[in-house]
C-alpha cells in the first residue's frame, strides 16, 4: 500500500519532465539547425564534454564556491537578522539603509566587487555570491525573530532562560519557518549568482565553461552545460526540501494542527 | 479595604522581621502607570496584598480590571511604577526565580519543536540540575497531572486540555515558591476545565505550594481559593478580601450545591457588579 502510493507520488513528479524532454526529442530529431541540435546529439556530447577533468576543475569549484557563499549568507543573514529582529533601536537604524542594498540587482555587483577582489580568484565569486543570497536570508529572519509569539518569549523569561539557551531554543527555532523562506529563495538566488560572478575575466568554472561553449559555436557543448546547470538546481533544491521535511516537521504538525482545530 | 479575611492575612509588617507571618508574597502598593504617546493610562492604583505560604489565593475582576497587567507585574514581566513586590523577602524587579508562570494560551506558551518531556525539563537545565534529578522531577510532574504517556509527544498532538496540563506539569517541576496563573482555563471546554480546576486543588494540597490564581470566572474563583480577592474597576484597587470558608474537602458537585457555596457565590457576584458600576472602595472618583 504505502509502496503503491510513494511509486504513484513519483510517477506524478517524473510525469511532465519525461513528457517534456520527449517533445523535446521528437521536435528536434530531424533538426538541421546550427543552434537547435537534435536532443539526441546533445545526449550523446554529454559524457565526452563533462568529463572528470572538466567535472573537476570546472564543476566542482564553482559547487565549492556556491557552498560558502550560501553558508557565509545564511550565517552573517541569521545572525544580523536575529540582532536587528530583537533590537528595535538597531531596526530604525538599519532598515532603511538596508533596504537600498536589497534594492541593488546583485549582478551589478560583479564588476564593483571584481575591482576590489579581483576576477579570477575565488574571493571575488564567493563574496558576490555571499551578497546575493544574504538579503532574502537576512530580511526574513528580521520578520521572523519579530514574529516571535510574545507568549513564548514571556514564557521564556518568567523561566529565565538565560541568553544563550533564548538564542538558541526560542529566537532560532522559533524564526527557522521563516528563514528557510528565505533561504529557499537564496539558493536559486545562489545558482544565478554563481554563474554570473564566471561571466567577466578569463575564468573557469561551470558558468564560465557554458560561455566558453557559446562564444566558441560549441553549440551542442553549450546545450549539455544548460541542462546540467539545470539539473545541479533541481538537485539542490531536493536536498533543501528534505532537510527542511526533517527540521521543520513541528512546524508542518502545528500548522496541521492549528487548521484542524 | 473591607476585611474578612483571615487574621494576619493582611498584615504589612516586614516577613523578614516578623516571624510570625510567613508570607510567600507581599504586594505593596502596587501602581503601574502606561506612559505612551503623550498620554498616560493608570491601570492598577494601589494595590496591597500578601499571600501566606502555601495558601491559595483567587483574584477575580471584572472585564479589563487590569488583572493581567497586574499579574505581569507580580511575575517581573512588566516594570511597575510604584510600591513593590516582595516575594520570599525579596524584591521583584525582573522574573524572580521562585515563581512560574501558567498562562492563559497554553497552546503559545509551551515550544512547539519540544517534546512534551523536553519543554518540563528546559527550565529544569537552566537551573542547572543534574539529570537524574531532573528525571526525577519530570517524572513526577508528568505523572502529576496524568500525561506520563504522553511524553514524547509534541504539544500540538495533544488537545487543548492536555496543553494546559503540560504547562502546568512545567510550572509544577519547577519547584517554584508562587505558581502563578493568568485565567489558566479560560479556552478550554466546561468538562475539561472541572478536571482542570480539581487538579490544581490537588496539586496544591499535595505539593504545599503557594498559587496565585487570577480568573474572571466568579464559579471558579470561590470553588478554587481560601481566599478570593475582588478586584475595583480601572484603575485598579482591591474592593474586598473575601474569605472562603469552605471545607477544605472540594467536589465539583457537592460543594458547588452547598448553601454556603451559593452565599459566597451571590456575595463575589454582586462585587463585581458593583465593581462594573465604577463603586470603588474609598468612593473616589474613577479616572
Amino acid at each position: 500500500m504505502r509502496i503503491r502510493h510513494l511509486l504513484l507520488q513519483l510517477l506524478k513528479a517524473v510525469a511532465l519532465p519525461i513528457v517534456l524532454v520527449t517533445i523535446w526529442w521528437v521536435a528536434s530529431a530531424d533538426s538541421t539547425s546550427f543552434f537547435w541540435p537534435p536532443l539526441s546529439e546533445i545526449v550523446k556530447t554529454f559524457p565526452e564534454t563533462w568529463d572528470w577533468d572538466r567535472i573537476q576543475h570546472d564543476v566542482l569549484p564553482s559547487l565549492a564556491r556556491l557552498a560558502i557563499g550560501y553558508t557565509i549568507a545564511l550565517v552573517v543573514g541569521v545572525a544580523l537578522g536575529s540582532a536587528i529582529g530583537l533590537s528595535r533601536t538597531l531596526r530604525a537604524f538599519l532598515e532603511p539603509t538596508l533596504e537600498f542594498f536589497r534594492a541593488i540587482p546583485p549582478p551589478i555587483l560583479v564588476p564593483v566587487i571584481a575591482v576590489f577582489a579581483g576576477y579570477t580568484g575565488w574571493t571575488g565569486k564567493i563574496i558576490t555570491i555571499a551578497l546575493g543570497c544574504l538579503w532574502p536570508i537576512l530580511l526574513n529572519a528580521v520578520e521572523g525573530v519579530r514574529g516571535l509569539d510574545e507568549v513564548l518569549v514571556d514564557t521564556a523569561r518568567s523561566y529565565r532562560l538565560r541568553r544563550r539557551t533564548r538564542f538558541a531554543q526560542l529566537v532560532l527555532r522559533g524564526s527557522s519557518p521563516q528563514v528557510a523562506v528565505g533561504a529557499r529563495q537564496a539558493l536559486s538566488i545562489g545558482v544565478i549568482v554563481m554563474v554570473i560572478s564566471e561571466l567577466f575575466g578569463a575564468n573557469r568554472g561551470l558558468g564560465a565553461s557554458i560561455v566558453q561553449f557559446q562564444r566558441s559555436f560549441a553549440i551542442p557543448q553549450m546545450w549539455t552545460g544548460i541542462i546540467l546547470l539545470g539539473l545541479i538546481g533541481f538537485a539542490l533544491s531536493v536536498v533543501f526540501r528534505i532537510v527542511e521535511h526533517y527540521s521543520l516537521a513541528w512546524y508542518r504538525g502545528l500548522r496541521q494542527a492549528d487548521r484542524g482545530a | 479595604m473591607t476585611s474578612t479575611q483571615i487574621p494576619g492575612a493582611t498584615d504589612v509588617t516586614d516577613p523578614a522581621t516578623d516571624p510570625a507571618t510567613d508570607l510567600a508574597l507581599d504586594v505593596r502598593g502596587l501602581k503601574k502607570v502606561y506612559d505612551g504617546q503623550g498620554r498616560s493610562v493608570e491601570a492598577v492604583r494601589d494595590l496591597t496584598f500578601s499571600i501566606e505560604r502555601g495558601s491559595l489565593v483567587c483574584i477575580v475582576g471584572p472585564s479589563g480590571a487590569g488583572k493581567t497587567t497586574l499579574l505581569r507585574c507580580i511575575a517581573g514581566l512588566l516594570g511597575i511604577t510604584d510600591g513593590e513586590v516582595v516575594l520570599d523577602g525579596e524584591r521583584v524587579t525582573s522574573p524572580p526565580a521562585g515563581m512560574a508562570v501558567v498562562f492563559q494560551e497554553y497552546g503559545r506558551s509551551l515550544f512547539p519543536w519540544m517534546t512534551v518531556r523536553q519543554n518540563v525539563e528546559l527550565p529544569l537545565k537552566e537551573k542547572g540540575l543534574r539529570r537524574a534529578e531532573r528525571r526525577r522531577l519530570v517524572d513526577e510532574a508528568l505523572a502529576a497531572v496524568g500525561l506520563t504517556d504522553s511524553e514524547d509527544a509534541h504539544p500540538w498532538q495533544l488537545s487543548g486540555g492536555m496543553q494546559q496540563r503540560v504547562a502546568i506539569a512545567r510550572a509544577v517541576a519547577y519547584e517554584p515558591t508562587v505558581l502563578l496563573m493568568d485565567e489558566p482555563f479560560a479556552a478550554v471546554d466546561a468538562q475539561t476545565r472541572a478536571d482542570l480546576e480539581d487538579l490544581v486543588r490537588t496539586l496544591w494540597k499535595r505539593l504545599g505550594v503557594t498559587v496565585l490564581f487570577v480568573t474572571h470566572d466568579i464559579d471558579e474563583a470561590v470553588y478554587l481559593g481560601q481566599r478570593v480577592l475582588v478586584l475595583s474597576n480601572r484603575p485598579t484597587v482591591i474592593l474586598e478580601d473575601v474569605a472562603i470558608d469552605l471545607p477544605d474537602e472540594r467536589d465539583q458537585l457537592e460543594t458547588r450545591s452547598t448553601p454556603r457555596f451559593a452565599e459566597l457565590r451571590h456575595h463575589v457576584y454582586e462585587l463585581i457588579q458593583q465593581a462594573k458600576r465604577g463603586h470603588r472602595p474609598d468612593g473616589e472618583a474613577p479616572a
